[in-house]
């Protein structure tokens, strides 16, 4: 449970491209509407924006290095240490974008396992709209992140259509629900939990 | 301290001029590299071992062995040895031969290997690298250091009444280092047999080299072989050097834009930022190198990358003068001066079979 001395982190990630971008402009009304829901709960979150085209070209340098360059390393930090997760990506050929994959691909192993994270997308036409599921649902599943039940998915149209503040209220209040629920974790360390060598041995 | 430098055998084309050595050519070119180290006043030449193109390098202890024939104190070690697809009783049959015909001058670093296709060449998996190494480093430990062995695993066929022959020489084994680039398990194992510790470190950001020498020392503390600072430790490094540090960065650039590892990615001011690349004068490698030893302590091996990237033996050769006559003198003047006397030097032949004679002596 997360409690008042330690605000819980919630970390929204957007893959917008252009500057503004309604990609933006949704992720940051899902985490005013987390947020509120989250006060509901007695819970006042720090939240903290990774704009990934700040790291388009961290993004293709740890692709071929290996590692995250020191500008990319907090927004890794942001996102593997946060309690709650908000991951919106623009709709590119049916699918996320190129570079909001690319994040996801750098992550370690288990970096988002068990991790609660509302998915949210743009796109041009609702006829879009199941990209959530056949898409980001099935890329959270393989992270093991605990994806909430509402995607909100937000078309041109959508930004004139009082359904989309419902939804994006909706999947505010689960994501909320989730994180006032959940112990706060932080990311494991590797060199804190050792394997004492004696087990390593009998495990071969 | 010893310095000295590692290979690890690419054939890579030269983005200059579009020429790709043989590997006759590159295969000479590391004996002359290995020849260079020794009359410029290095201590130790490395060489990896692999088992696709574009290396060359898939049998070491025979480089090696002619190596030893034409140099008269050079160290010989590998960067690495495979411990997972290669059979511990041909590792402890091969090394210790190379022992003998080297009058000593030899040890070794172990690797796993991280390319997932050779391990089904060599009747592996790669998903089983950790259970590999620590099984058959227990079993290449009990071949060089008990004379008759029964043994049975998971990953080879049991041997019973079995010697590795030759033994080693004067009935020690070479000294054992152990390399990884990100797996605490190996720290741990390097720390548990109070072998050696090789943090490859290039390629990589100083920090985590720092984490996973911690973690050894720490380690190595708790097994009861001496104290954190006694601990055993190498490090890699990766260096181009001109007397004017901006002829260094136009000459090393397209080797760098061109890399097979790092090249197409970031720039080389980036990854010079990131990583201990050093690309510059003599008195910058020399600022930097004394750097390490803020992060990871007095330390006792310092090997430098020079031959990658398709850079031309004569190249490597001037890099090789530059280093033996201008940097490493000065290194081992300030790494002594900061040293300790109570860390102790990098384990050789001489000194384990010193060491062993005290302990006969004692006991």
């Amino acid at each position: 449970m997360a409690t008042a001395t330690q605000a819980p982190k919630l970390t929204v990630v957007s893959a917008g491209l252009s500057v503004p971008s309604s990609t933006r402009l949704l992720a940051d009304r899902l985490a005013v509407a987390t947020a509120t829901a989250l006060r509901g709960h007695g819970i006042e979150p720090e939240v903290q924006v990774v704009e990934l085209r700040e790291h388009a070209r961290d993004l293709a340098d740890h692709l071929v290095t290996g590692f995250p360059n020191t500008e990319l390393r907090p927004a890794i930090d942001a996102v593997t240490g946060a309690d709650g997760l908000i991951a919106v990506t623009p709709i590119f050929a049916a699918s996320y974008s190129g570079l909001f994959k690319t994040f996801f691909d750098v992550l370690e192993e288990d970096a988002l396992a068990g991790k609660p994270v509302l998915l949210a997308a743009t796109a041009g036409t609702a006829r879009h709209s199941l990209a959530l599921d056949h898409a980001l649902r099935p890329l959270f599943a393989h992270l093991r992140a605990v994806a909430v039940p509402t995607g909100v998915l937000a078309a041109a149209d959508d930004w004139a259509d009082q359904g989309l503040a419902t939804r994006i209220e909706r999947a505010g209040g689960e994501l909320a629900d989730l994180v006032a629920g959940r112990a706060s974790t932080a990311p494991r360390d590797p060199f804190a939990d050792v394997v004492p060598f004696e087990a390593l041995l009998r495990r071969g | 301290m010893q310095f000295g430098v590692f290979s690890v055998s690419d054939l890579t084309t030269d983005p200059t001029n579009g020429r790709t050595p043989t590997e006759t050519e590159r295969i000479k070119a590391i004996v002359a590299i290995a020849r260079k180290a020794e009359e410029v006043g290095l201590d130790v030449f490395a060489l990896g071992e692999h088992h696709n193109p574009p290396f060359f390098s898939s049998s070491p202890t025979t480089t090696l062995a002619y190596i030893a024939a034409r140099t008269e104190r050079l160290q010989l070690s590998t960067a690495t040895t495979l411990i997972t697809t290669n059979d511990p009783v041909k590792i402890a049959e091969d090394y210790a031969m190379l022992q003998h015909l080297a009058d000593g001058r030899v040890d070794l670093m172990l690797g796993r290997g991280n390319t997932g296709p050779v391990y089904p060449w060599f009747g592996k998996d790669i998903r089983d690298g950790i259970p590999l190494a620590i099984e058959n480093y227990a079993l290449l430990r009990r071949l060089w250091d008990e004379d008759v062995v029964d043994w049975s695993g998971e990953h080879r066929t049991p041997l019973s009444g079995f010697t590795a022959t030759p033994r080693p020489l004067d009935g020690v084994a070479p000294f054992v280092w152990h390399g990884s680039i990100r797996s605490p398990e190996i720290a741990e194992q390097a720390a548990y047999y109070g072998d050696g510790f090789f943090a490859n470190h290039i390629f990589w950001p100083a920090e985590h080299t720092r984490r996973m020498v911690e973690f050894y020392r720490r380690r190595y503390a708790h097994y009861g072989h001496g104290g954190a600072d006694q601990a055993v430790v190498g490090l890699g490094g990766q260096v181009f050097m001109r007397r004017n540090s901006q002829d260094a960065v136009r000459e090393f650039r397209p080797y760098f834009d061109n890399a097979p590892v790092y090249g197409h990615g970031p720039s080389l001011e980036d990854f010079s930022r990131e990583t201990p690349l050093t690309v510059g004068s003599p008195q910058q490698v020399i600022e930097r190198t004394l750097g390490f030893r803020d992060y990871v302590g007095d330390y006792q091996r310092q090997l430098f990358l020079l031959d990658h990237a398709g850079l031309p033996l004569k190249t490597v050769l001037e890099q090789l003068d530059i280093l033996g006559e201008e940097v490493v003198p000065v290194l081992r003047k300030e790494f002594a001066a900061l040293k300790p006397a109570h860390v102790p030097d990098a384990p050789t032949h001489a000194s384990l079979v010193a060491a062993r004679t005290e302990q006969e002596e004692a006991a």
